[in-house]
C-alpha cells in the first residue's frame, strides 16, 4: 500500500512542477496551503486517479532487450524510426533493429524465436497462424505498419504500354506470395481481363533486388514497396505507372506482429512495444514531421537510401519517371488501426488465387490474429482515435466488398483460380 | 634466363597488365562533360548535380571509397552498419568455426576410410553423391531444422569444406607405400603407433592439399552465404551496398575479399611446404 501512496505522492509533485514550474513560487505555495491539501487541491481539476492507474499500468517489460527485423522499405518507417528518435527507449526497451535479406527468412527467423517481434507483411502474420508455407504458429497482428505507400513500376522501355491488356508474357516481382503486393497486383490485372496465373509472370524478389533486376531487364515490372518505386526513378530505370493508393485508397500494407507465445511471456513488454509503435506512427502521420522522418531513417544503419527518395516517398511531391512532377501527400500514410475487415479481405483472396483450399472461417481467424481490442486500448492511452467498429466497408477499384460476406464477394470475380 | 632475371621480367609484365587494366577502366569511366542542362524541379527529384556516381564508378571515386573505408575500418553506428574490419572479422570467425568442425570431422573419418578398402568402398557412392551439391542448397533445410542463422551459416561452411577434405585424407592413406607399411609390420609397431609415425607423416601432403582447396571453397560459399542470410559479415556488407545501387563500395569490398582468399590460400600453401617431403 505504501508504494501506492509513493507512485501517487510523485504523480502529484509531477502534475505540481508541470503547473508551476518555478521552484521557490512552488515551495512558497506548498508551505501556504500544506502538502496533503495541495494534493486534494490538485485532484479537485485533475484526473489523478487516472493518471495514477495509467503509470501503474507501465510496469517495467520483463526484458528491456529484444530484436526486432525489418526490411529496408518505407512501410517499416514508424518502427525504424522509434529507434533513432527514441520511442523504445522512452518505454524502457533497448531495441536492436536487425535489417533482415527477405520476407521468408523473416517468417523464419521469428519461428526461431531469433526475432521477438517483426515486421510483417500484413498477410503473412495470418498465412504463418494457419500453417501456409511454414509450420504453423499463431502470430499475431498488433498494428498495421502504413497504409498505401506502394506502386506498379515499369521498365522505361514500356512507357507507351500503359494498358494492362498490352502486359501479356510480361514479368513482374511481388516481394512474397503472401504480400498485400501480389493480390494488389493480381486484382488489378484480373480485373483489366487477364489472368496472373497464365497470363503474365509473377516472381518472388525481395525488395531491395527489384531496382537491380529491373535494371538488368530480368522483370518487366513490379508491384513493390517504397522506396524502391522512387528508387526506380532516381535511377532512370523505370517509372510510376500507378499508386496503390488509385487502386484502393487506405489499402493496409505491412504490420508490426509479435508471436502469441511472446505476448504470454512477456505481457508487459507487450505493452511497451505497442506505445511506442503506436506513438511512433502517430509522430509520422502528421505531414509537417515527413522530412525529419526522411532524413533519421535513411542512412545505411536503416534503410541505406538517399535521403530525397525517401523523403519523396513520404512527402507525396515526387518525380514519377514520366517528366512530371506530382503531389500525391496521402502517396504514404501510417494508420496503425488493424482493421479486421483487412484481414477478412486478405483471406478472401488468398482463397481466390488457390494459397488456401476448403472452407475459411473468414471472422474467426481475422479475430483471433488481428489484435483490435489491444489496439483500441492502448490507442486510448496515448489519445489516439480509434474507430469504433472493426470491420468496414471499401471501394477497391470501383467494387464494394462489404467484409460481412466475403464468400458472396468471392463468388462475385470472373477471373480466379479454378478449384 | 636465370631465376632471378625470370621473377623480375614477370613481376614488371604483372605491372604492366595492371597498368593496361587501370588505363582502360579509366578511359571507359572517365566522366563525360556534362550537358549544362537548367536544373529544374524534376531534375532535381531525380538528384541531378547533387548524385554522386552516374554508371559505373571511376578509379578517383573507388579510390575515394576505399580511403574512407580504410581510414575508420572498425566504426560501429547500430546493428546494420558496421566498418570493414568488423564484417571481416565476422565472416572470418564463421569460416574459422566451420572450418574447424569440418577437420575435426574429415580427418579422422578420412583416416579410417583410407585405411579400410571395406568402408572406403561402402561410403565412396555416398561421397560422390553429396559432393557435387551447392552449399546454398543446404540452406533452407539448415534454417529450418538447425533454427538460427548464424549457425546455419557454419553449418554451410562445414558442409562445403569437408569434401575436400574427406576425399584427400581418404586417398593419402589409402596410397601410403606398401614398402613402408612392410617395414612397420615387421617392426611390429603397433596400430595407433603405425598410423601417427607412418601413416600421418605420409600422408600430411595430401591431406594439406584438400584443407587448401576447403579453405578456397568456404572463403567462396562465405559471400554467397551472408549475402542470403544477412545480418554481419563482408557478404552482407555487399548485399546492403548493392541494395543501395552502390557500386563503388561494391567494388572495393570484392577486392577486400580477393586480398583476405588470397591471404588465407597463402597460409595453408606455408602450412603444406612445412610438412612436404623429398623422397
Amino acid at each position: 500500500m505504501s508504494h501506492d501512496l509513493d507512485e501517487q505522492r510523485i504523480l502529484e509533485t509531477a502534475v505540481l512542477r508541470a503547473l508551476v514550474p518555478q521552484g521557490d513560487r512552488r515551495r512558497k505555495f506548498l508551505r501556504a496551503v500544506g502538502v496533503s491539501s495541495a494534493g486534494a487541491a490538485l485532484a479537485s481539476f485533475f484526473p489523478l486517479g487516472a493518471l495514477t492507474a495509467m503509470a501503474q499500468q507501465k510496469a517495467k517489460p520483463e526484458r528491456a532487450e529484444l530484436k526486432i527485423g525489418f526490411i529496408p522499405i518505407t512501410c517499416a518507417t514508424p518502427l525504424i524510426m522509434a529507434d533513432p528518435l527514441g520511442f523504445y527507449r522512452e518505454q524502457g526497451l533497448k531495441v536492436s533493429l536487425i535489417k533482415t535479406a527477405g520476407w521468408a527468412l523473416i517468417r523464419d527467423k521469428m519461428l526461431n524465436k531469433e526475432h521477438d517481434a517483426s515486421h510483417f507483411l500484413s498477410p503473412m502474420p495470418l498465412a504463418i497462424s494457419m500453417g501456409l508455407g511454414s509450420a504453423q504458429q499463431p502470430m499475431r497482428v498488433m498494428t498495421v505498419q502504413n497504409i498505401n505507400g506502394q506502386a506498379i513500376t515499369l521498365h522505361v522501355k514500356h512507357k507507351d504500354k500503359r494498358d494492362p491488356k498490352e502486359w501479356k508474357g510480361f514479368r513482374f516481382a511481388v516481394p512474397f506470395d503472401y504480400s498485400m503486393h501480389n493480390f494488389l497486383l493480381r486484382y488489378y490485372v484480373a480485373e483489366h481481363g487477364l489472368d496472373p496465373d497464365t497470363d503474365i509472370q509473377i516472381r518472388v524478389t525481395p525488395p531491395p533486388e527489384m531496382v537491380a533486376n529491373l535494371r538488368a531487364g530480368n522483370i518487366d515490372g513490379y508491384l513493390g514497396p517504397d522506396p524502391f518505386n522512387q528508387r526506380a526513378v532516381y535511377d532512370e530505370v523505370g517509372f510510376i505507372h500507378l499508386l496503390s493508393k488509385e487502386l484502393w485508397n487506405g489499402h493496409p500494407c505491412c504490420a508490426f506482429g509479435t508471436s502469441e507465445a511472446f505476448i504470454k511471456e512477456n505481457p508487459n513488454t507487450f505493452a511497451a512495444l505497442f506505445r511506442a509503435v503506436l506513438s511512433a506512427a502517430r509522430m509520422a502521420r502528421e505531414p509537417r514531421n515527413r522530412p525529419l522522418i526522411a532524413k533519421v531513417i535513411s542512412p545505411p544503419n536503416y534503410l541505406n537510401q538517399p535521403e530525397t527518395v525517401v523523403e519523396q516517398v513520404l512527402t507525396g511531391k515526387f518525380a514519377d519517371g514520366l517528366g512530371n512532377v506530382k503531389n500525391v501527400p496521402d502517396r504514404a500514410d501510417f494508420d496503425p488501426f488493424p482493421w479486421q475487415s483487412m484481414a477478412v479481405w486478405i483471406l478472401t483472396q488468398m482463397k481466390r488465387w488457390g494459397y488456401v483450399k476448403g472452407d475459411v472461417n473468414y471472422q474467426q481467424i481475422a479475430e483471433q490474429v488481428f489484435l483490435v481490442t489491444d489496439a483500441r486500448k492502448y490507442m486510448a492511452e496515448l489519445e489516439m482515435k480509434a474507430p469504433a467498429s472493426s470491420y468496414a466497408r471499401v471501394r477497391i477499384m470501383g467494387k464494394e466488398f462489404d467484409p460481412s460476406e466475403p464468400e458472396k464477394y468471392l463468388a462475385s470475380f470472373a477471373v480466379k483460380k479454378a478449384v | 634466363m636465370s631465376g632471378k632475371a625470370l621473377s623480375l621480367a614477370a613481376a614488371l609484365l604483372s605491372l604492366l597488365f595492371l597498368g593496361i587494366f587501370l588505363a582502360i577502366w579509366h578511359v571507359a569511366t572517365v566522366p563525360k562533360a556534362q550537358s549544362q542542362a537548367p536544373v529544374d524541379e524534376y531534375a532535381k527529384l531525380l538528384g541531378k548535380g547533387a548524385k554522386q556516381a552516374e554508371g559505373f564508378p571511376t578509379l578517383a571515386q573507388l579510390g575515394e571509397a576505399a580511403a574512407v573505408q580504410l581510414t575508420d575500418p572498425f566504426y560501429d553506428r547500430g546493428a546494420n552498419d558496421k566498418g570493414i574490419g568488423i564484417q571481416l572479422g565476422h565472416s572470418l570467425a564463421r569460416v574459422g568455426a566451420g572450418y574447424a568442425l569440418a577437420i575435426l570431422f574429415a580427418v579422422p573419418l578420412g583416416f579410417l576410410i583410407g585405411m579400410s578398402p571395406l568402408l572406403y568402398r561402402a561410403l565412396n557412392p555416398y561421397i560422390q553423391l553429396l559432393k557435387p551439391i551447392s552449399p546454398l542448397a543446404w540452406m533452407p533445410i539448415a534454417l529450418y531444422t538447425i533454427r538460427d542463422s548464424s549457425i546455419s551459416g557454419v553449418f554451410v561452411i562445414f558442409i562445403c569444406s569437408v569434401w575436400p577434405m574427406l576425399i584427400n585424407t581418404a586417398f593419402g592413406v589409402a596410397s601410403v607405400r606398401r614398402d613402408w607399411l612392410n617395414v612397420a609390420r615387421t617392426l611390429e609397431v603397433r596400430p595407433l603407433r603405425k598410423a601417427f609415425a607412418v601413416i600421418l607423416p605420409a600422408a600430411a601432403p595430401t591431406i594439406l592439399t584438400g584443407m587448401r582447396i576447403s579453405i578456397g571453397i568456404a572463403w567462396l560459399v562465405i559471400v554467397a552465404a551472408e549475402m542470403l542470410v544477412g545480418g554481419t559479415g563482408i557478404g552482407y556488407f555487399v548485399w546492403n551496398e548493392w541494395n543501395n545501387l552502390n557500386l563503388t563500395n561494391v567494388i572495393f569490398a570484392i577486392l577486400v575479399i580477393g586480398v583476405v582468399g588470397m591471404v588465407l590460400d597463402f597460409l595453408i600453401g606455408r602450412l603444406q611446404a612445412a610438412v612436404t617431403y623429398v623422397e
